[in-house]
């Protein structure tokens, strides 16, 4: 990614992970602070597919009640949990 | 001023949680034209939140009834609920349970089929007696299932909805009028005038005030900033609710339900310390008294851990089939944030803000009021509040658990009943003078790099996420669950400051698309209002109420300070009375609040 485009995709993330509950707010937007511009056109793809998810079951996964069937989200959320918490 | 988009509709509700979503569909059911702004996407609203569940006295487990949970609710707002707006709730109650299961609301089950209810603090059976259930949920996740329901049926009933559009403020005439609000569109920051006959604000709580919080990063207390600039003054904003179990430096909630299921706390000494603060009710007992119990015993040195600095709650005896099957989600927390299992080892926690008792003052109808020379309680024509940014008053000094979505529910239908025969009676859409339109463009570029200095703000720049990181410090240094004068006075001094400083705040993104940073300047200056009105009215009330805990007047003092607080910029503080009659049936007076 050129780095307007980096600036735009992190800013639209970040509202993107505006989400309705503290625990959300806390992962996701950690996780784009450290990780986002390190991700492939895959992962990003996978990430917006994540995003997209509603609040509880994305609490379920990102807190590892449920396991996603797609193998692709779920090395995903893996990065997301295992990005150590400021 | 042609550029600018103009839509009309009937209502304008700004915020999308579980009041607004309940008032659009019951508006947009009676064939009204409803329009939503939300800023983030209406499911993510805090509403999803909402672990608990909701009070209704069902008694499918215990003996219950309303007026038991009336009692239970005047008595855990320390007297300062509208006894009015209390007994109207408490009587709703099951009918708003019965339409949720009819919107399509999961409530758990018990084995004949009746709804699950659960034990949560605050409640009694027979005015103080043993312990109630009282409590519906689905399972964990009751706002979650509440808040989905409610956006299928408003998609079914065809509400309009401004998905990520930010309300900046009202539209006011001259007359006091309220006629729409200015909007953006958060993608691409194209203006819209939204132009209401009646206009409902539904945005939730200020728990972003404080640095330690449960609440999300969206609740920024925008519907109570923009009244506040609308001239309203805000009611018992000294009034926050701090929930006895976070997770100790993190913030996250941990359900009372915990407590419910028969989790409780021990200090550093491994005594279960709520015995002593509460021999009844113990680890029931109502919010206020299980935080400020937490707080003295890490005050006078009995708190866990190396740095003494929490207390821990403990689950490991229920056994890890209980913790799996009615607390799964906490379970999860704990791993993700903890690295503990509670199944295993005690969670350490601490209070943490959670809940904005006070807010935009209404009636039992949702109307916004305000004092008008000798009436305290004057409709403001057009606009309309519920939920957590409301005060209706019927969480007074203190809410109990369960009953916020229950709150949001029946004053979000209560205001949208009102509204409908508003509209039978005001059916045309007043004029909207150009001169209105252009001052709130011209407001709404107020943090725009080319925009002039404000009057009174100098020409240093300042930076949103340094003065917010400060606001919140601040906030929690001064305003918190123990409060005195001098701390309180340093308080005032030091937001006041922050107030002027935000007046340099100037924006360097200046694009349209996904300007977040404008967002949060606007977010900021919401807080602001909100910090100004919480830390002036901590202040002036010199006693000890609910959650509002002064050292140096411990106290409750009925004689004078049994009204409500008013604060607004142009007129600082006002006090109006407490509505201690209710609808139908006798007073609960004043009396002290053992649990």
């Amino acid at each position: 990614m050129n780095s307007k485009s980096i600036i735009e995709t992190k800013t639209n993330y970040r509202w993107q992970c505006r989400r309705g509950m503290l625990e959300l707010d806390l992962l996701l937007n950690n996780f784009v602070d450290k990780k986002v511009d390190s991700l492939d056109e895959k992962q990003i793809q996978s990430f917006d597919m994540l995003l997209s998810y509603p609040d509880q079951a994305l609490l379920d996964l990102l807190l590892g009640n449920s396991v996603s069937s797609d193998s692709e989200i779920s090395k995903l959320v893996s990065q997301i949990r295992s990005t150590p918490l400021s | 001023m042609s550029s600018i988009e103009r839509r009309q509709f009937d209502t304008l509700i700004i915020g999308a949680g579980g009041g607004g979503l309940r008032a659009s569909l019951q508006l947009a059911e009676a064939d009204l034209s409803v329009a939503v702004v939300s800023k983030v996407f209406p499911t993510r609203s805090h509403t999803v939140a909402a672990q608990g569940g909701m009070n209704a006295a069902l008694a499918n487990v215990l003996p219950d009834n309303w007026h038991w949970h009336m009692f239970d609710t005047v008595k855990g707002s320390d007297y300062l609920g509208d006894q009015d707006a209390i007994e109207y709730m408490c009587r709703a109650a099951p009918k708003a349970v019965y339409e949720l299961e009819h919107f399509g609301v999961p409530f758990s089950r018990l084995d004949n089929g009746k709804i699950y209810q659960r034990a949560f603090g605050g409640q009694s059976q027979n005015f103080g007696g043993d312990q109630a259930a009282r409590t519906c949920a689905a399972a964990d996740r009751t706002g979650h299932a509440i808040l989905h329901s409610l956006y299928q049926q408003n998609i079914r009933a065809k509400t309009h909805f401004f998905d990520e559009y930010f309300a900046v403020d009202l539209l006011k005439d001259g007359e006091g009028r309220v006629l729409g609000a200015l909007v953006f569109n958060i993608h691409d920051g194209q203006i819209v005038i939204i132009e209401a006959k009646t206009t409902l604000i539904a945005t939730g709580g200020a728990g972003q005030l404080f640095k330690t919080t449960t609440n999300a990063l969206i609740n920024t207390g925008d519907g109570l900033g923009m009244a506040m600039r609308a001239g309203i003054p805000l009611q018992d904003m000294e009034f926050f609710q701090f929930h006895p179990t976070g997770i100790a430096g993190r913030g996250m909630l941990i359900t009372e339900g915990a407590r419910g299921e028969g989790g409780y706390l021990v200090n550093g000494d491994g005594e279960r310390l709520m015995e002593r603060y509460a021999p009844k009710a113990k680890d029931l007992a109502s919010r206020d008294v299980v935080s400020r119990a937490i707080s003295i015993e890490i005050k006078e040195g009995r708190g866990c851990g190396p740095k003494k600095d929490h207390v821990l709650l403990k689950l490991d005896h229920l056994g890890e089939d209980v913790i799996q099957k009615r607390l799964p989600g906490i379970r999860q927390t704990c791993i993700t944030f903890l690295g503990l299992d509670p199944a295993e080892s005690p969670i350490p926690v601490f209070p943490t803000a959670h809940y904005t008792m006070g807010g935009i003052p209404t009636n039992r109808y949702g109307q916004v009021v305000v004092p008008v020379k000798d009436t305290p309680e004057e409709p403001v024509a057009g606009l309309y509040a519920a939920g957590e940014c409301a005060c209706v008053s019927v969480h007074g000094g203190n809410r109990l658990g369960g009953n916020s979505l229950l709150d949001i529910l029946v004053f979000g239908r209560a205001a949208a009943n009102h509204i409908i025969e508003y509209l039978k009676e005001n059916k045309y859409h007043k004029v909207i003078d150009e001169d209105i339109v252009s001052n709130a463009v011209q407001r709404a570029k107020r943090f725009d790099l080319n925009s002039e200095p404000s009057p009174g703000g100098d020409e240093v720049k300042e930076t949103v996420a340094v003065l917010r990181k400060e606001l919140k410090q601040v906030m929690e240094d001064h305003c918190s669950v123990f409060r005195d004068k001098q701390f309180l006075i340093e308080g005032v001094d030091k937001v006041e400051q922050l107030c002027d400083r935000m007046k340099n705040v100037k924006i360097d993104d200046q694009s349209y698309t996904f300007n977040t940073a404008k967002v949060e300047a606007f977010e900021l200056e919401n807080l602001m209002a909100c910090a100004l009105a919480t830390i002036h009215s901590a202040l002036a009330r010199e006693e000890s109420r609910g959650a509002h805990s002064r050292i140096d007047f411990p106290d409750r003092d009925d004689k004078s300070w049994m009204r409500h607080s008013l604060y607004s910029f142009e007129n600082g503080l006002d006090y109006k009375p407490v509505r201690t009659k209710p609808l139908s049936v006798e007073s609960f007076p004043p009396k002290p609040r053992v649990y």
